[in-house]
């Protein structure tokens, strides 16, 4: 039987929602029947917006989907002003202030406190600047992720951006692929960097070289099933296909029509791509793709280019990201600033865009390591752009655990998350910043902070994953980690090992300290941390490094999943001002 | 009026009447020995995979693990409120208290 999910998906989807969404924007929050709620937020996310959780009813999560997470400087700047405007609460956040936009571990862009009522002033702003927050969430294409500097980087076998738009004007606002039973999430990668992260994708083109009738032809070898949720991670795997690029709109097509016709509508549990993979396995998939959904003969795979990938990837030889200083193919240069877990306050948005502009880029870009990317910076103006004081904040040459920290929504506004994560990993990477000495030779640190299995951080690959949990501390209960090591992508990805569970918050820190005091000691010449975990089997791992309660001071430790808003100064729940109006104002409840 | 419950947004919840009622991450002490071998398991709720009514009773099967033995896995079915006939106002339980999993639906027939 079909899940409740797909009866209110077959009365209303898609495109359509758009005229009920801003019929209850002109009426108010309070114009959507109570009995509908649970539907309409579901259809809603087909928009971008995902209702906040318990406690702020009437709020919403509003996503911009970026593809590759590319933009203009005007786009940024609108998503600035759209943020200073908006995305402002009750609360004011303790280290980030009053209004700001969160960069997302998919290239998009995440703001909070949006109410209803303001969504078509904010679509007209978003639109006019050629943004939008379709499909950014909800069960069809989502934003499809990439290198931001396609056509610019020099270290490049294909410029995947006219691809990228390709797919994106395609299957955005599609009926075919309107109602697909799961999310769909592409990744396209022409670079050597393997800055797509393919692998852990529901489609993933991989740049490939392959021999055709005489001719070195370049394109992409196509893998399927990637994804990490659920304590169910999967790599993407190989359909032995390779596709030029001329044809990945029509493979990504047939790709996505397999899944909309075969993916489990009965079970959401059971409903994303990588499981239909588990199930059918690559030889299916790719018999049936051949024979019910292209009308070309599928060539087997070419010669990908894993053994050069280095982003994510652990390596000591080079970084595994965009930040600092990089070549472009036309020379000039694009700039990656570390933004500390993706989150930026709007007047340091807009203040970004202007800057960018002055410098006459015409391309910011945001990274799937939450970081953002100001590029076509001419030679001549490099060294006065990196004097900007704008950069002191968002610096392209930050302190290796400040570089490498990211995280998820958390219980902020999450209603999955178990933990509260980004205020926390702030302060994580401010006290190893402060007390903890950098291995010798290690420039970017990965740390990825998830506050539960759905992984919205990333946490299975990473140098240290960090994923939410509970336990018991002096018989209180306490916000806790379960602690994996050696996760990455590159030429041999591997998902982390978890070798610490239900780790208190507050001894985390003096965890990181006693494990890298070990790697230091211990490892091999240059060795990575990656290679260093790599050379050790499960039970070494297990008790390699003790948790230990340190100077680092944990403010969020209790359970903040039970308060409206964990930096409230009265934080029950009964204090929640939410639902409120157009005002902010609380609605009158019957009770 | 029937009770309309279902779980959303991955698990994360259990809407009753369209009400968002019970969250994940709540720690819940289960009985009878079904899930771990604690004696009284000490289950962090990660995820509501199933749920029902079973006439005023909410009940549901949730995805997580017991923080004491690390055990991990799908309890029995638990539950979580009564929906008041008269009011429809929905009455949860305490997680905290000590619950005991049934193997099935208490409504559910054997046959």
């Amino acid at each position: 039987m079909p899940s409740k999910v797909e009866r209110w998906k077959d009365e209303t989807y898609g495109m359509e929602i758009r005229d009920h969404l801003e019929r209850f924007a002109e009426e108010g929050f309070d114009a959507i029947p109570e009995d509908e709620h649970d539907a309409w937020f579901e259809r809603f996310k087909w928009w971008g917006l995902y209702h906040q959780r318990k406690g702020q009813e009437s709020y919403f999560m509003m996503r911009i989907g970026t593809p590759m997470g590319r933009m203009t400087p005007a786009q940024l700047r609108t998503v600035g002003e759209v943020a200073r405007e908006y995305a402002t609460g009750p609360v004011d956040n303790p280290e980030f202030g009053h209004a700001y936009a969160d960069f997302t571990t998919r290239q998009s862009i995440q703001l909070h406190w949006i109410k209803i009522e303001d969504i078509p002033d904010i679509f007209d702003e978003l639109e006019s600047a050629g943004l939008s927050t379709i499909q950014a969430c909800g069960d069809s294409w989502r934003n499809i992720v990439g290198s931001p500097v396609a056509g610019r980087d020099a270290d490049e076998l294909v410029d995947v951006w006219p691809i990228v738009e390709e797919l994106h004007d395609r299957f955005k606002g599609n009926d075919l692929y309107t109602n697909l039973p799961r999310k769909w999430k592409v990744a396209v990668t022409g670079d050597r960097r393997g800055a797509g992260q393919g692998d852990i994708n529901d489609l993933a083109f991989e740049p490939a070289v392959k021999e055709i009738d005489g001719d070195d032809v370049a394109g992409f070898n196509v893998n399927v099933g990637g994804g990490l949720a659920r304590k169910e991670p999967r790599l993407a795997r190989s359909i032995d296909v390779f596709c030029r690029p001329e044809n990945a709109a029509e493979v990504a097509a047939g790709l996505s029509g397999l899944f909309r016709d075969h993916g489990d509508r009965e079970d959401r549990f059971n409903a994303r791509m990588k499981f239909l993979v588990d199930e059918w396995g690559t030889e299916k998939i790719r018999s049936v793709l051949q024979e019910e959904y292209v009308d070309y003969e599928l060539p087997t795979a070419g010669q990908g280019l894993r053994e050069e990938y280095d982003y994510n990837a652990g390596r000591s030889d080079a970084p595994g990201d965009y930040v600092g200083v990089h070549d472009q193919a036309d020379g000039q240069h694009f700039v990656g600033l570390s933004v500390l877990v993706g989150r930026m306050a709007a007047e340091d948005v807009i203040e970004l865009a202007d800057l960018a502009e002055e410098y006459d880029s015409e391309m910011i870009g945001l990274t799937q390591r939450q970081n953002v990317i100001v590029g076509d910076i001419a030679d001549d103006d490099l060294d006065d752009f990196l004097a900007e004081s704008v950069l002191e904040d968002y610096s392209p040459d930050p302190h290796p655990f400040m570089r490498g920290s990211i995280a998820c929504t958390g219980t902020e506004y999450c209603s999955l998350s178990i933990v509260e994560t980004k205020n926390r990993m702030v302060r994580y990477a401010r006290w190893l910043k402060e007390n903890v000495p950098v291995p010798e030779g290690v420039s970017d640190f990965h740390i990825h902070l998830s506050g539960c299995t759905a992984s919205c951080a990333q946490p299975q690959i990473a140098d240290i994953s960090l994923r939410g949990m509970k336990t018991r501390k002096d018989g209180e209960a306490v916000e806790a980690f379960d602690v994996g090591l050696g996760g990455g992508l590159g030429e041999n990805p591997q998902f982390a090992d978890w070798v610490e569970m239900r780790v208190p918050a507050d001894e985390i820190p003096g965890y990181i300290a006693n494990l890298l005091e070990v790697y230091e000691a211990n490892r091999e010449g240059q060795e990575s941390f990656r290679e260093f975990v790599a050379d050790r089997d499960e039970d070494e791992l297990t008790g390699l490094a003790e948790p230990e309660e340190t100077s680092y001071e944990d403010p969020y430790l209790g359970n903040t999943k039970m308060t409206w808003y964990p930096y409230a100064e009265d934080e029950e729940m009964s204090a929640s001002p939410a639902p409120t109006n157009a005002s902010g104002e609380p609605i009158p409840t019957d009770d | 009026m029937p009770t309309d419950v279902h779980q959303l947004d991955d698990g994360a919840w259990v809407s009753v009447n369209d009400t968002r009622e019970v969250n994940v991450s709540d720690l819940w002490r289960l009985a009878g020995g079904g899930f771990c071998s604690c004696q009284l398991t000490d289950f962090l709720a990660e995820g509501f995979v199933e749920v029902g009514v079973d006439g005023g009773n909410v009940e549901a099967r949730i995805a997580g693990q017991c923080i004491q033995c690390g055990a991990s896995g799908v309890t029995g079915w638990l539950t979580l409120g009564r929906v008041d006939p008269e009011t429809g106002d929905f009455r949860p339980v305490v997680p905290e208290s000590v619950h005991r999993p049934s193997r099935r639906r208490r409504g559910t027939p054997t046959a």
